[in-house]
């Protein structure tokens, strides 16, 4: 378990290099240049001189790359060309809320999805379960942005309960933090209630054909402890594993809905960082999520050691 | 016991409920949308606009001009010029305080000025002038000039990108190559570094220690009060996201109203759409150094085909939003004047391509490029394609987005070796009120604005201008640069267009007519 646990770690550090090797050189070799997204529109082609000269763009590509290597291995992922802040300080402002807007998303979409994909699957055929269905396409169709302007027009502009825009820091109270967070969390989470339920309904039918199953219910242990204790509990690892992908995608995947609630997550930083061509923002961001990414795949492989005792690393 | 110990303690946390209520009402804090999201700090480092709204904020300059265009003296009490024109003294007024309490000093101004004489292209004309910038006392700056230089007074007084922003001298002592790192300014409103979080949040608080000057304010000019206690910059890119926030009362002012909100807006009792910005111009830029539009009268073909009113529909969607001008300068400004040759803001699609066959202009398509991103600018280029294939020309309108067109617009290749013919963009009337102010105005080649076009009359009529003082022969030199304009290509105008800022009605009051965007005197009643 350790060794494995070792191993991964470890093997984060090639996928590192190649995504840091892929990303610098792709977007030095893309249209486009932060000098003269910075000089702006009355500036001219002396003044962007001046400033690839003063953000050390004229050096050859190789020296560029080692010099932030050389920075990057002593944990320091540069500074925004623009704003001259750390790249990891615009991160860390961004982080909270995304994650919070990533997590109420998952407890949202677990707490709807698997439930119904439970019911959908106890009722396999029924009624319950084309309702169910039907509501996943629904769900899987809805854009998040739609979605959000009927949420914000429903909740914020005719009711007025829910503010429209914006982001409260969890540190200045949960009232606030939550009441920021209901819409976008429900318009985002739509469609991972759709995949989950999906996925659900699937593993939990396929677990309730199997011969334990049969074996439960002539041992005569109700319906509801069949369906949840075995039917459930041996569906979970393609469970955890959607799971898992929605986190991930999740993390990356919320700019739509930060743009539509203005809300300064990391999904916006990464639009505007490759919007103005802020090469060590884009960087770092793209180096950040590669690093999360990893992380979340290590810790759903490591939960199939709970889930499936009959796993072994 | 007990009861009575509950009462006591529920009437203590209503009263500290009350007080804290009462406290966050005292503090008037104005929340409003910005033009765009604040990213660099360094108004001298940059163009951009919002940078510059920012630079106003909290930096202070030494003449500003009014709402009519009028320079008037701002930190500067008193001056004089000799006879000629060649030797001048400012003096500065009382009162002027750095944010960190230091007084501003004619060292502080004289270092600030050499700054942004590096990069600004109306400042590096006037150091070009300059014989020696010197402080004879604290408070006075002497100005020896060693050439007529006419447009002294203008220059301290340009208010949009770059103004000549005063900042302490150890600040402006920051190669004009770098962004400064320290935004200690001595203007009305102080820059809250602590709490700055790009893309979300900028904040300034009162500058207390700030003596506006006596003057209604006007432009960039007169008393820059201050109202509330703390103005907020919430970055909302969606443009409907802003106005739903608008509405529900949880923002009081969006700057820069988008086009396709107008309409609802202005529909709606709760808000008020104001217009405190004159209307700012869009323009058909051509490249000058490449074929076909280093021929001149191909360049004329194409400005030839333009037709105001199809582009600036396209774009603006509603009426209310634009007009056509056929002037280079502001439609009404000082310079304004309907003589512009040939052109009239109308299609003459059979003269541009009568001028296209006397050119022998061979077919080779213009490459036109379109920031498909740029929901400002990218319903022109549609339009304007078809109507340049209707004047004669083979177009390839060619869709990137907008940092790629910024990038690729430096490159003098030739179009199919990654160069281009074609590009539009906007530009405010703080740009275009004055052609020395107006920064694609260039006919020195290789080391003008992109286009790079070679006009050496152009270049004599600028610095004609440059030189004098006298405002009628101003005027008359100003409309023949227009003459020049129109005879070399250079620029096709698109029509005007009128930015609205939108505010909540009865909540927002004050906002100040000038030349750009500018936020002081605004009051917030609630």
């Amino acid at each position: 378990m350790l060794a494995f646990f070792l191993r991964r770690i470890l093997a984060t550090v090639p996928v590192l290099v190649i995504v840091a090797l892929i990303v610098f050189f792709m977007l030095r070799l893309a249209p486009g240049d932060p000098a003269a997204a910075i000089v702006g529109n009355s500036g001219t082609a002396d003044d962007i001189a001046l400033v690839r000269a003063s953000l050390g763009l004229n050096d050859a590509l190789p020296i560029q790359f080692v010099r932030w290597v050389g920075e990057l291995v002593q944990g320091n992922l540069g500074e925004s060309f623009f704003m001259k802040i750390p790249v990891t300080e615009l991160i860390s402002q961004r982080i909270e809320p995304t994650i919070s807007l990533a997590a109420l998303t998952l407890v949202v979409a677990v707490a709807v999805a698997v439930p119904l994909g439970v019911l959908a699957a106890w009722r396999h055929g029924g009624w319950l379960d084309r309702a169910l269905m039907g509501f996943s396409v629904l769900g899987f169709s809805i854009p998040a942005f739609v979605l959000g302007y009927v949420l914000i027009w429903l909740f914020s502009l005719h009711w007025q309960l829910l503010p429209v825009q914006g982001y409260a820091r969890f540190e200045n109270g949960f009232i606030p933090w939550i009441r920021h967070l209901i819409l976008p969390s429900i318009a985002l989470s739509i469609i991972y209630v759709a995949l989950i339920a999906r996925v659900t309904r699937a593993a939990v039918a396929e677990a309730m054909t199997e011969d334990y199953i049969r074996t439960a219910r002539s041992k005569g242990i109700s319906e509801a402890r069949v369906l949840i204790r075995h039917g459930l509990a041996n569906a979970a690892v393609p469970i955890v594993t959607v799971i898992g992908i929605g986190v991930a995608l999740l993390i990356g995947g919320v700019v739509v809905t930060e743009t539509v609630f203005a809300i300064p997550g990391l999904g916006q930083l990464t639009v505007e960082a490759v919007l103005s061509r802020d090469f060590p923002l884009i960087q770092g961001i793209i180096l950040f999520f590669s690093v999360i990414y990893v992380f979340i795949n290590l810790l759903v492989d490591l939960s199939y050691l709970v889930l499936d005792p009959r796993i072994r690393y | 016991m007990k009861t009575k110990l509950l009462r006591l303690t529920a009437l203590v946390a209503l009263t500290g409920a009350a007080a804290l209520a009462h406290a966050q009402d005292a503090e008037k804090v104005l929340r409003m949308v910005p033009q765009a999201d604040l990213k660099v700090l360094d108004p001298i480092w940059t163009t951009a606009f919002v940078t510059r709204d920012h630079g106003y904020m909290i930096y202070d300059t030494l003449f500003g001009v009014d709402e009519q265009g009028k320079v008037k003296p701002q930190m500067v009490d008193t001056y004089s010029a000799d006879a000629d024109g060649l030797n001048w003294t400012l003096t500065l007024r009382e009162g002027l305080r750095f944010h960190d309490g230091q007084p501003v000093t004619a060292e502080d101004v004289i270092q600030s000025l050499k700054r942004w004489g590096q990069r600004d292209n109306l400042g590096q004309k006037m150091f070009a002038a300059l014989e020696t910038i010197d402080a004879s006392d604290a408070k006075t700056i002497k100005l020896q000039f060693k050439q007529p230089f006419g447009m002294v007074l203008e220059a301290l007084a340009k208010p949009s990108s770059n103004p000549p922003f005063i900042l302490p001298k150890k600040v402006a002592e920051t190669p004009a190559g770098e962004q400064i790192a320290d935004t200690t300014g001595s203007g009305p409103y102080i820059f809250k570094a602590d709490e700055f979080r790009p893309g979300e949040k900028v904040v300034y608080t009162k500058n207390q220690q700030y003596v506006p000057r006596a003057e209604t304010p006007s432009g960039t000019t007169g008393g820059k009060h201050v109202y509330v206690d703390r103005v907020e910059w919430l970055i909302i890119k969606d443009a409907q996201t802003q106005a739903n926030a608008l509405v529900n009362g949880e923002i009081d002012m969006v700057s820069w109203v988008p086009a396709g909100q107008y309409a609802a807006l202005k529909a709606n009792p709760q808000i008020e759409l104001l217009a405190p910005v004159p209307k700012g111009m869009y323009a058909m830029h051509l490249n000058h150094h490449v074929p076909p539009f280093n021929n001149p009268k191909i360049a004329q073909a194409a400005i030839l085909t333009l037709n105001q009113e199809a582009l600036m529909r396209a774009q603006m969607i509603n009426q209310d939003l634009y007009n056509p001008c056929t002037s280079i300068y502001p439609c009404g400004s000082a310079y304004d004047s309907g003589n512009t040759a040939y052109f009239t803001g109308k299609p003459q699609f059979e003269k541009a391509k009568q001028l296209l066959k006397e050119a022998g202009y061979d077919g080779t398509p213009v490459v036109l490029m379109n920031p498909s991103d740029f929901t400002l600018l990218n319903k022109f280029p549609p339009v304007l394609a078809q109507l340049l294939k209707q004047g004669g020309f083979n177009v390839d309108m060619q869709s990137l987005d907008w940092p790629s067109l910024v990038a690729r617009r430096a490159k003098k290749d030739l179009p199919k070796d990654g160069g281009w013919n074609i590009f539009i963009t906007g530009w405010g009337a703080s740009d275009t009120m004055n052609p020395l102010y107006f920064a694609p105005m260039t006919g020195n080649g290789e080391k003008g604005w992109f286009g790079w076009a070679v006009d050496d009359k152009l270049e004599q009529l600028k610095s004609e201008f440059l030189a004098t003082m006298d405002e009628a022969k101003r005027k008359d030199l100003a409309q023949q640069i227009q003459t020049q304009v129109f005879e070399t290509g250079l620029y096709g105008p698109l029509g005007e267009s009128q930015n609205y800022s939108a505010v909540r009605k009865g909540v927002v009051s004050g906002l100040v007519n000038a030349p750009i965007s500018v936020f002081w005197n605004i009051k917030k009643h609630n």
